[in-house]
């Protein structure tokens, strides 16, 4: 092999790894629970944040497309903010991993509802028993 | 009964696979014939029978035979006629059943085009096809045996999942699968020269055009997988970067470099190495896919299964993995032996540079997909990559092959003189440059998407320079246009079935630039006879009605395009579809595709008395490029796999 070639190999080399290493820095995505974020939350760092939509939390204004929400893990829950009608899948009860930030004003603001069901695809009579447990780790599965 | 037959049907092929495999492997070592005649007919009888296993499948699916299990998960009485025979790859265990009867089907064609033309070779191929028909074979009776019994048997079924209940999901595993197998001929060749020794430019040969049909299906599958995502899921997107995605696309960038490397070997003996470790590499990462998509390792949207399948195909990965090494090992001296680049500025090292960028694009791909396991393996931290890690990685080396696209295949062999850079690239070039500044001045503010229109437009003028000039030179010699060009193609229709493959992903990239740099979306709530606009469309919401359809209940809105050039006037109707067997509603997007943008539609939440609507409204730029550049890589395949009768005149 001719020196300069492996200089260009090194130099790709060296571009490709800056750019994975750039890329991972600036597109992390960490997934918590509400007792992991409540417990530090970072402000402006990007979360996904998994968990049931707590019952009779959930609220949605049709006219100014505000729903709001808490995320609960059965310990903790957070409050949620999100401009958008609720997806398809999403629903008081449900599992729901919702990606966004967490703001200085005290609620976690979403900018995108990943609402999924057991990723077991189930008849409707199974449904009531998919409890929060199991539900949340498939979420966290599904996160990872 | 039925299921009785199957599994029969599916054991005694197992056995059979693992007989031919076997009968090949000594055939083709001591040379007997006998043995290797019979190992063919193994291969015909796996063939029948797995056909056979199908159509049991088939059968108990449209006669309803719920107490065969996957027929009960994946259907119910109300599944309309043809889902009830998709259903059949709906989930986990019939797609595997799909990829071993298109592995039969492939190990058939192998056996009818080579078996006399590849003495050496073609008894270890046979040997290696058929093995990797008994591992699937295996999977299917013991991992996920597709004729399990359900009892008590239930009245009816839970229903195909209503997001595959789409004539995309008719054809895009169809093609998927036909590119993830076709890789295992090269494959099998690749392991029979290593085996033979032979580890010259005959296996290359021999694989060329099969190399080309399994990049073509894997090609098509992924643009398909692409338009159901696009009109099916309702984000008004087409590509995610989702983990199933990705192990599909893997396998796809390794093929796309194998296609160009292999070029270099059948011209200038060089990379032997390299295209045997990107044969192995490819085929590895297709089952690799099937891992990452089957076991239920990363869960996503295709995910709706698990199984213990997982190991099966870790381990088979492993035996492959290692196999191959081995064999390299083993024939080292042979494969290291080869010829050195010349110049840093020639068409070797052209292609050489594709293939270094294009494996590259599939470490990071890789990387990213996997980097959520490392990350809770090493660090016990729950972390992902999304979409934005692979555009910002992916971008620039995506749009450095564009430019490779047009020098590759016009800058001489071995050493480019300044006169043949002139010749080739100075029109072009300038071509470029002014399509950059005319882009720009029209206003397009996005960097990236004035250099990849600019480079778009530069690969086009070096496909146009080449065209030109050898037309020009058939018109000297007299013949009428039209014919001249006709005929050139023909002649060369493998350089210029490569041109016109290269023309669709320019055509492709058009579609993706524009779709990223240009669409535009809203989301709001209008009461009755209120009206919206969006880039240069407005919308009128009419109000809504009830249906029941065969196995959904649905919701419909009616909007009407009252403003919009030639859209205005459009009746646009997305859809709530409410399935008895789902926990939720499921949108279904209505659309109304152009050259230049598409309006898209998805209804969200809306007022029982039918007053209000919250509604999804993008305009969506370019997007139909993408599938129109799949038509034209269409031709481009075709016309690239033709015979060559370049020789013969």
């Amino acid at each position: 092999m001719k020196p300069k070639f492996l200089i260009g190999g090194a130099v790709i080399v060296l571009a490709l790894g800056y750019l994975i290493w750039a890329g991972v820095t600036q597109s992390a995505v960490y997934f918590v629970t509400p007792s992991e974020l409540s417990a530090a939350p970072v402000t402006g760092k990007a979360y996904r944040l998994g968990g049931l939509v707590e019952r009779g939390t959930l609220k949605w204004e049709p006219a100014t497309l505000d729903l709001t929400f808490s995320i609960t893990d059965g310990k903790t829950h957070v409050p949620v903010r999100h401009k958008g009608a609720p997806p398809d899948l999403f629903g008081e009860g449900r599992g729901a991993v919702v990606e966004g930030q967490w703001t200085s004003d005290g609620y976690f603001k979403a900018t995108q509802i990943l609402a999924k069901h057991s990723e077991e695809y189930k008849a409707p009579h199974d449904a009531k028993e998919a409890q929060s447990r199991g539900l949340i780790k498939t979420l966290e599965k599904g996160e990872r | 009964m039925i299921p009785e037959a199957g599994t029969g049907a599916l054991l005694v092929a197992l056995v059979l696979a693992l007989y031919g495999a076997t009968a090949a492997a000594i055939g083709g070592r001591r040379g007997r014939p006998a043995l290797i005649e019979s190992a063919q007919h193994a291969a015909l009888g796996v063939f029948a029978l797995i056909t056979a296993g199908v159509l049991l499948l088939v059968y108990a699916f449209l006669t309803f035979d719920f107490s065969v299990r996957y027929v009960a998960n994946n259907t119910n009485l109300g599944t309309p006629f043809y889902y009830r025979i998709t259903s059949l790859w709906g989930a986990l265990e019939g797609s595997i059943v799909l990829w071993a009867w298109m592995l039969s089907i492939y190990t058939l064609i192998v056996i009818l085009r080579h078996r006399t033309s590849a003495r050496e070779l073609y008894p270890w191929a046979l040997s290696v096809m058929l093995s990797v028909m008994a591992f699937f074979l295996l999977v299917m009776t013991v991992a996920a045996p597709v004729f399990a019994r359900l009892t008590p048997v239930p009245g009816d079924g839970r229903g195909l999942n209503p997001l595959l209940e789409d004539s995309g999901m008719i054809t895009h595993p169809v093609a998927l699968y036909l590119g993830f197998t076709g890789f295992t001929v090269p494959f099998a060749f690749a392991v029979a020269a290593l085996i033979t020794g032979r580890v010259g430019d005959f296996w290359i040969t021999t694989t060329r055009r099969w190399t080309i049909v399994a990049w073509y299906f894997l090609s098509l599958g992924l643009l398909i997988g692409g338009w159901w995502s696009y009109h099916v899921l309702g984000w008004g997107g087409y590509w995610a970067w989702d983990p199933v995605e990705n192990a599909a696309f893997m396998p796809w960038l390794t093929g796309t470099a194998l296609l160009h490397s292999v070029m270099i070997q059948e011209r200038r003996r060089m990379l032997r190495l390299w295209n045997i470790a990107l044969v192995m590499l490819t085929f590895g990462l297709t089952l690799f896919g099937t891992f990452l998509t089957r076991s239920g390792v990363i869960a996503s949207v295709h995910a709706f299964s698990q199984g213990s399948i997982g190991i099966f195909f870790l381990s088979f990965l492993a035996l492959v993995v290692l196999a191959g090494l081995g064999l390299i090992a083993l024939r080292w001296d042979a494969l290291a032996a080869q010829g050195e680049l010349d110049s840093v500025v020639s068409r070797e090292s052209a292609f050489l540079l594709n293939n270094v960028l294009l494996v590259a694009a599939t470490f990071t791909v890789f990387f990213g997909t996997v980097f959520p396991l490392l990350a809770e393996a090493v660090r016990d931290t729950k972390v992902s990559v999304g979409a934005p890690f692979f555009n910002q990685v992916n971008v620039p080396l995506f749009l450095a092959l564009i430019f490779l696209m047009g020098v590759g295949p016009l800058i001489a062999w071995r050493r480019a003189s300044l006169e043949n850079l002139r010749r080739n690239f100075l029109m072009p070039v300038l071509v470029g440059i002014v399509a950059a500044a005319v882009i720009r001045l029209l206003g397009v503010s996005s960097i990236l998407a004035v250099v990849s229109l600019a480079l778009t437009v530069f690969v086009a003028a070096t496909i146009g320079v080449d065209l030109t000039r050898a037309t020009r030179a058939r018109l000297k010699m007299g013949e009428p246009a039209l014919p001249a060009l006709g005929g050139l193609l023909l002649r060369h229709n493998r350089r210029y079935g490569g041109f016109i493959v290269h023309f669709a992903i320019l055509v492709v990239c058009v579609g993706v630039t524009g779709s990223q740099a240009w669409s535009v979306h809203t989301e709001t709530t209008l009461k009755r006879g209120e009206e919206t606009a969006l880039g240069g469309y407005t919308i009128r919401f009419d109000g809504l009605r009830e249906s029941q359809e065969s196995n959904h209940g649905k919701v419909t809105g009616t909007f009407t395009v009252v403003n919009g050039g030639r859209a205005a006037g459009t009746v646009l109707e997305p859809a709530k579809k409410f399935y008895p067997q789902e926990q939720s509603p499921i949108a279904y997007v209505d659309y109304r595709l152009g050259l230049l943008d598409d309006i898209y539609l998805v209804l969200g939440d809306f007022a029982r008395d039918g007053t209000s609507a919250t509604v999804k409204f993008q305009v969506n730029r370019m997007v139909s490029w993408i599938w129109i550049g799949g038509l034209v890589l269409t031709l481009g395949t075709v016309l690239a796999i033709l015979p060559e009768r370049r020789r013969t005149s």
